[in-house]
């Protein structure tokens, strides 16, 4: 289930996606169902109290089915006042501060950062915030740690690798919402288009966007899952997305696994087609994210609540199937993406040609939840370990808290009287390895191709 | 006769344009459809080349002008912080290099004016000059960044960084070789030191001065547009980067086109300056 699904249904599991009856038939509906913010703020709260009350979900569905959703709810709220809780978060403190810079990197993972401008998502909770398009990922993390932004659109590795010093001084660096999972994809030149078994790709140079990102993460993954050594045998190097077209065009590169809407760019252009969607790697998997310096945190409680709160209903807003061309015809112009509409609106509604000629369908080719799973920080520290990005040994369970959600939702609980819940991590598989985030070490030492 | 050699230099310089514009014209002839039948639903989510099977083209010359007209007509609206008119980055990028250059300039030309008085100096800190010199603007980027800590600024330093160094060695080199004679009619005249700086050596030195100071605007300009690529926000640099991020060529042809006829106008202002103080021997 994802963060706005109701915690007292016991048809949805709370803590691993694609459940019995799914996100995929009932999940549109339920979303629609949930008209107001006020809903999702109380589902927030609601699904925070219920997972700290039930660390095991299948004990919290066995439960609900025993007595009910009304009568488990009635229970609930005599040892939580609910109610009061959700209040609480839906007001929030007054901001400090309210005209605010947010940088961002023009790809659709920031679809909810930006959208929050035009769509009003900031306005909403009083804040004048200026969106700015930022040229680099290295660009974006200096303005950030500079404090020219308040706020910024980053890859999610960075915040672990910014705190943990890996490509810049340590700064504590916190990540309270992801922006976006799924949405990217590996996108291969026309001339390759009879080489679609990875083991043919040896020789092949590779683009992904930073050192320190999910792609470059997920595309060595996929590379030595075929067992191509990623060092060895192919070369990867860091090119911004907005050259990455233009490279492939210009045979610089075979091919790149990049955000959106470059491979939807890459087609649009017929310079090359879509391989595979990331999706199909790892349905599920996080991408971007919305980071913010501890400092910020701490010295503007009142101010980050209103920004996280924009940021969390510009983020359900945008998961809704219904909203995505309204949202791709905002975001598109020259102030924001730059791109044609038709190229935005193909990776958000996820019908697109997929560059061979062929029309493609997948609602969920990208998809918009903002709770940062610490399993989520578990993983990436578990390849960074494994490719060598850091060294030594590693606290995952510790980094993972102190730069994921953990600070956050604990921080607003607490402020809200409760008790912060104990788990906030689940299990998943990438390309059907399945991954426990309370054995890493174990993990990293499965992997035949690894460094160090 | 200097008349009518004017007018044929004119006449083979629009012979060369046209010839120019006819091969541009010629090379983004479209060509014919590889792919007879396709699938209209596939072909309304690409562009018009890509469903007939091709890379999208290079604009033609129509094209281009069209844009450049879009773009002229409207130089100064304002549509959010990330979408500004083409006059708007191009002060912004004027504003940045001005800046930069007139604190090069105030740096440079008293620096070299003693570094060129003392021998001593000179030769002491040649190693240094020599060794900064043809360091490439982007470099000095990401430490401009991590210590300044403003983009803003960072980009400043980087124009200033860049030229520094042209009006420093012009500026030291100039002082250097004024002629004995006239430094030893001013010793023979008692001259102090402060009226033998401004009445004999820097008329003296300034022909030199200038040549400097104009190698250093063209410098500066040529260094904003890599500048302000790399950290964005505004400027003309950020115009080109953002249209590249769109891959709009037409646009991108456009601000070249422009940015050439600003640093034409940069240099001609210096070329009248630097009449102004020539002299004859």
């Amino acid at each position: 289930m994802t963060t706005f699904d109701d915690p007292f249904d016991a048809r949805y599991r709370l803590r691993s996606r694609g459940c019995s009856c799914g996100q995929h038939g009932s999940e549109a509906e339920h979303a629609a169902a949930q008209a107001s913010e006020d809903a999702r703020a109380t589902r927030v709260v609601e699904g925070a109290v219920m997972r700290a009350l039930f660390p095991h979900d299948a004990t919290r569905r066995a439960f609900l089915s025993a007595v009910g959703a009304g009568t488990a709810f009635a229970a609930v709220n005599a040892l939580f006042p609910l109610a009061s809780a959700t209040e609480v978060f839906a007001q929030g403190a007054k901001p400090e501060k309210t005209d605010l810079k947010v940088g961002f990197i023009p790809i659709t993972c920031a679809t909810p950062i930006i959208m929050a401008k035009p769509m009003g998502f900031y306005e909403k909770q009083g804040l004048n915030v200026e969106v700015v398009k930022t040229a680099g990922w290295a660009v974006i993390r200096d303005k950030a740690i500079n404090k020219e932004y308040d706020a910024a659109h980053m890859l999610s590795p960075m915040p672990l690798a910014i705190s943990m010093g890996v490509g810049s001084n340590p700064i504590p660096w916190t990540m309270p919402a992801v922006e976006n999972v799924n949405g990217q994809a590996i996108t291969l030149a026309v001339k390759h288009k009879d080489k679609r078994d990875p083991k043919d790709w040896k020789g092949m140079k590779f683009a992904v966007p930073f050192d320190y990102s999910m792609h470059n993460y997920l595309l060595r993954y996929y590379l030595a899952e075929a067992g191509i050594d990623p060092d060895r045998d192919v070369q990867i190097r860091a090119v911004p997305p907005p050259e990455m077209v233009a490279n492939l065009r210009a045979d610089n590169i075979d091919g790149f696994l990049a955000p959106d809407p470059v491979n939807q760019r890459a087609v649009y252009d017929g310079v090359g087609f879509i391989h595979m969607l990331s999706k199909e790697m790892w349905d599920g998997h996080p991408c971007c994210a919305f980071s913010a310096s501890k400092q910020f945190v701490t010295e503007m409680p009142g101010t980050y609540q209103a920004l996280l709160k924009a940021i969390i209903e510009a983020t359900a807003f945008a998961q809704k199937a219904e909203n995505r061309k309204e949202i791709a015809a905002a975001i598109a112009p020259t102030n924001y993406l730059n791109q044609p509409v038709t190229v935005v609106e193909q990776v958000l509604t996820g019908t697109y040609a997929d560059g061979l000629g062929g029309v493609k369908k997948d609602p969920n080719r990208i998809a918009f939840d903002p709770f940062p799973w610490e399993s989520f920080a578990v993983w990436i520290l578990t390849q960074m370990k494994r490719w060598g990005q850091i060294k030594g040994d590693v606290d995952y369970a510790k980094v993972a808290n102190d730069v994921f959600l953990a600070t956050d939702a604990k921080r607003l609980m607490a402020e809200a009287g409760l008790t912060p819940p104990e788990t906030t991590t689940k299990t998943f598989s990438v390309m059907g390895k399945p991954f426990d985030p309370t054995k890493p070490d174990e993990y990293v030492a499965s992997f035949a191709i690894k460094r160090g | 006769m200097a008349s009518s050699l004017t007018l044929r230099a004119g006449l083979l310089s629009l012979l060369i344009f046209a010839a120019f514009i006819g091969a541009w014209q010629w090379a983004t002839l479209p060509t014919a459809g590889v792919a007879g039948n396709v699938d209209p639903e596939y072909a309304a989510l690409v562009s018009g080349a890509a469903a007939q099977g091709a890379k999208s083209a290079f604009p033609t010359p129509a094209d281009v002008a069209a844009t450049l007209w879009g773009h002229l007509k409207d130089p100064f609206y304002v549509r959010g912080a990330n979408d500004q008119g083409v006059g708007i980055q191009l002060a912004y990028s004027l504003g940045r290099v001005i800046v930069g250059y007139l604190l090069a300039a105030a740096v440079a030309i008293p620096l070299g004016f003693l570094i060129g008085m003392s021998p001593l100096t000179y030769r002491a800190l040649d190693p240094f000059i020599q060794i900064l010199k043809p360091i490439s603007p982007l470099a000095w980027m990401p430490l401009a960044l991590y210590t300044i800590k403003d983009s803003g600024i960072s980009a400043i330093f980087v124009i200033f960084i860049c030229s520094l160094w042209p009006m420093l060695i012009n500026t030291a080199f100039g002082v250097a070789s004024v002629r004995k004679e006239w430094l030893n009619v001013a010793a023979t005249l008692e001259v102090g030191a402060f009226r033998k700086a401004f009445l004999v050596i820097l008329p003296a030195a300034a022909p030199t001065i200038m040549t400097g100071m104009r190698i250093s605007i063209g410098i500066a300009w040529l260094v904003i547009v890599a500048a302000e690529m790399l950290v964005g926000g505004t400027g003309i640099g950020y115009f080109v980067w953002n249209e590249w991020n769109n891959l709009s060529i037409g646009n991108i042809i456009t601000a070249i086109l422009l940015i050439g006829l600003v640093g034409m106008a940069l240099d001609l202002a210096l070329a009248r300056a630097a009449r102004l103080v020539a002299y004859r021997e």
